[in-house]
């Protein structure tokens, strides 16, 4: 299937349409149904997409046969299918959750969520650096408008703040594309990869300038240290399934870090090679900190997960930092863990909150939960995937960025930090642990909380079963990504294959 | 021709960037615009500027760069959407939080505060 690259576009693209249509828009009912019906296509359509190119080689899908570098192209190669698989499912995830009560909260949920979906899965399939800005947009769009869903005080501060930021954060992003261009006179990432060798001293450091501004947009997306403070806030006041959809945004300012940082400014980019390492190094050190001190410090459950995820975002950012293929393999899988399991934790939160009376998911004495004994299993689980404890994969995935590291040196700055912020993380969540579910008023209850509804049920287990998982099968899930870390960091495979494929097919 | 086109450029980011940094939401949105306004002028000449240089090939000796062309028509569209959803969300925030500063509520400076300790009394 030659077109299966493009599907994860446009499924939710046609989806996200069809919702705003008569039969569909009328009754929440449908929505519903065509919408989970539509998400698990797409699964089904990511996950073809995965064997295809694990099995088959690189899927390059030439928008309207403008050959590269001159048109648009997709590029379906092993890093960016796993991306996609990984949004689609969790996707899923959030959207079964979605159909308990979330998506009665306002109008045009399910439409919104769509093109959410299309937006992320375009900028993980794109080989096409401006294409990449505008798939960004369409994300950011989608997600301006998902944050301020329901409505209310909280959610409005919140999107005042991430959407001012978003805005600058775009208009550095074409200041660095405006920047590459004039400069590389190109904007195809394999062909930019191509160029930035032959550069002269003279032009060399003004594209260094451009390279490093886009390394501040990426970083503002993926809450690199000065630029994380939207984060806990935005990530908190969000509806639960718009918070666990929202898991994977960090991951996309990551990916692009990989993308463009890591193969276009890689190792064979001349007098450019690697600009963006030595910035990344302290940074994302900084960062792991810095998460682990707000995760220390919240007072809620959804803060404490949304600051968990700054702490993930900063260990990736190690992994982008370090260069090197196990590192990249590292961040993968650490990537698919930490994505997964953020996810089902804002999920999570919400059922627990629900549960909780006025006191919600603060750390504070309050009502007996109703179903204490199941939140609790997934809570515990949760918890050990995040720190890092074994069995779950939290824990191999550690290891393996903790692997990747090569010498001493770097040994002695990254491994305390990521070892003490594994502790952190510990001491908050079972200090959250043991507010949450063993400290509550004896009180009679006399009200009863909201039951937590099948979809709400099936959302949580299906992203928190993930971490098991990823641990029983960490073997062959670790194959593929070292296969995909040895596809970036192989220039032959990476950049070249992608620029002279298609005229050695004879297509002219 | 190309100094008074940097200029320009400089100008307006520099106008850009000041009223983003400002309190209140309708001096930000304003300064996000101008932010705009220079990134389109500015990607407009990562394709050189030249003078009697068409697009389109055979109608002129030289010939200009289209590809910036069609990147600023979309980054007008794309701006000019998120322009007017920051506006709408800044009437939105002035309705729901009461007042029209970022942070959803005027700060306490030292002066405003002894105003209100001097009308109590």
């Amino acid at each position: 299937m030659q077109h299966l690259s493009i599907l994860p576009i446009l499924l939710p693209l046609f989806t996200g349409a069809l919702l705003l249509l008569p039969p569909l828009s009328g009754t929440l009912k449908r929505q519903r149904v065509f919408t989970l019906l539509s998400m698990l296509a797409q699964v089904v359509a990511a996950f073809m997409l995965l064997a295809q190119v694990y099995n088959e080689g690189v899927n390059q899908y030439i928008l309207g046969d403008w050959r590269p570098p001159f048109g648009i192209v997709l590029v379906a190669d092993p890093l960016s299918t796993v991306m996609v698989a990984l949004t689609t499912f969790l996707g899923f995830g959030a959207l079964s959750y979605a159909t308990g009560s979330h998506d009665r909260a306002g109008s045009y949920f399910y439409p919104l969520f769509m093109f959410q979906v299309m937006g992320i899965n375009g900028a993980f399939l794109t080989g096409d650096a401006f294409n990449l800005f505008v798939f960004f947009e369409v994300l950011l769009i989608a997600s301006y408008a998902l944050l301020v869903h329901g409505g209310g005080k909280q959610k409005t501060q919140a999107t005042v703040h991430y959407v001012v930021l978003n805005l600058a954060g775009s208009s550095i992003f074409l200041f660095g594309l405006g920047i590459l261009y004039g400069t590389l006179g190109t904007l195809n990432i394999a062909d930019m990869a191509q160029k930035v060798g032959q550069l002269d001293e003279t032009v060399a450091i003004i594209t260094k300038i451009g390279a490093l501004m886009l390394l501040v947009v990426f970083g503002l997306k993926s809450a690199m240290l000065p630029l994380h403070f939207w984060l806990p806030k935005t990530y908190s006041s969000a509806s639960a399934p718009v918070a666990a959809i929202f898991a994977v945004m960090t991951k996309v300012g990551i990916y692009s870090i990989l993308r463009i940082h890591g193969v276009v400014f890689g190792d064979d980019a001349g007098e450019l090679a690697n600009v963006a390492q030595a910035w990344l190094w302290p940074l994302a050190l900084m960062t792991i900190t810095i998460g682990t001190i707000g995760a220390l410090a919240s007072p809620s459950l959804k803060l404490l997960t949304a600051n968990l995820v700054i702490l993930s975002a900063g260990t990736l950012m190690v992994c982008a930092a370090l260069q090197n293929e196990a590192a990249t393999s590292a961040a993968l899988y650490y990537m698919v863990h930490s994505t997964l399991v953020a996810g089902g934790m804002f999920l999570l939160a919400d059922a627990i909150g629900r549960q909780r009376g006025k006191a919600e998911d603060r750390f504070v004495v309050a009502k007996r939960m109703d179903t204490p004994i199941f939140l609790g299993i997934f809570f515990a689980v949760s918890a050990v995937a995040v720190i890092g404890m074994p069995p779950f994969s939290g824990f191999i995935g550690k290891v393996m960025v903790l692997q990747a590291v090569e010498t001493a040196t770097e040994q002695m700055w990254v491994w305390p930090v990521i070892l003490l912020s594994s502790l952190g993380a510990l001491i908050a969540l079972s200090r959250a642990g043991t507010t949450l579910f063993w400290r509550h008023s004896s009180t009679k209850q006399t009200e009863d909380s909201p039951k937590i509804h099948f979809g709400e049920w099936l959302g949580i287990v299906l992203l928190l079963s993930a971490s098991p998982l990823l641990a029983m099968f960490a073997g062959p899930f670790s194959e593929m990504t070292v296969e995909a870390a040895r596809f970036l960091h192989d220039p032959a495979l990476s950049v070249e294959a992608l620029l002279t494929s298609p005229l050695a097919d004879g297509g002219l | 021709m190309e100094g008074i086109y940097a200029f320009c450029v400089g100008l307006m980011t520099a106008c850009g960037i000041f009223l983003t940094l400002r309190g209140r939401t309708f001096s930000v949105v304003v300064g996000l615009t101008l932010l705009s306004y220079a990134v389109n002028l500015f990607l407009f000449a990562s394709g050189r500027l030249r003078l009697d240089a068409a697009a389109v090939l055979g109608e002129s000796e030289n010939y200009g760069d289209p590809l910036p062309q069609a990147l600023v028509l979309t980054a007008i569209v794309i701006g000019f959407a998120m322009t007017a959803f920051a506006v709408i969300l800044a009437m939105r925030a002035r309705a729901d939080l009461g007042n029209d500063h970022v942070d959803g509520r005027i700060p306490q400076t030292k002066e405003s505060a002894r105003q209100k300790s001097g009308g109590q009394r």
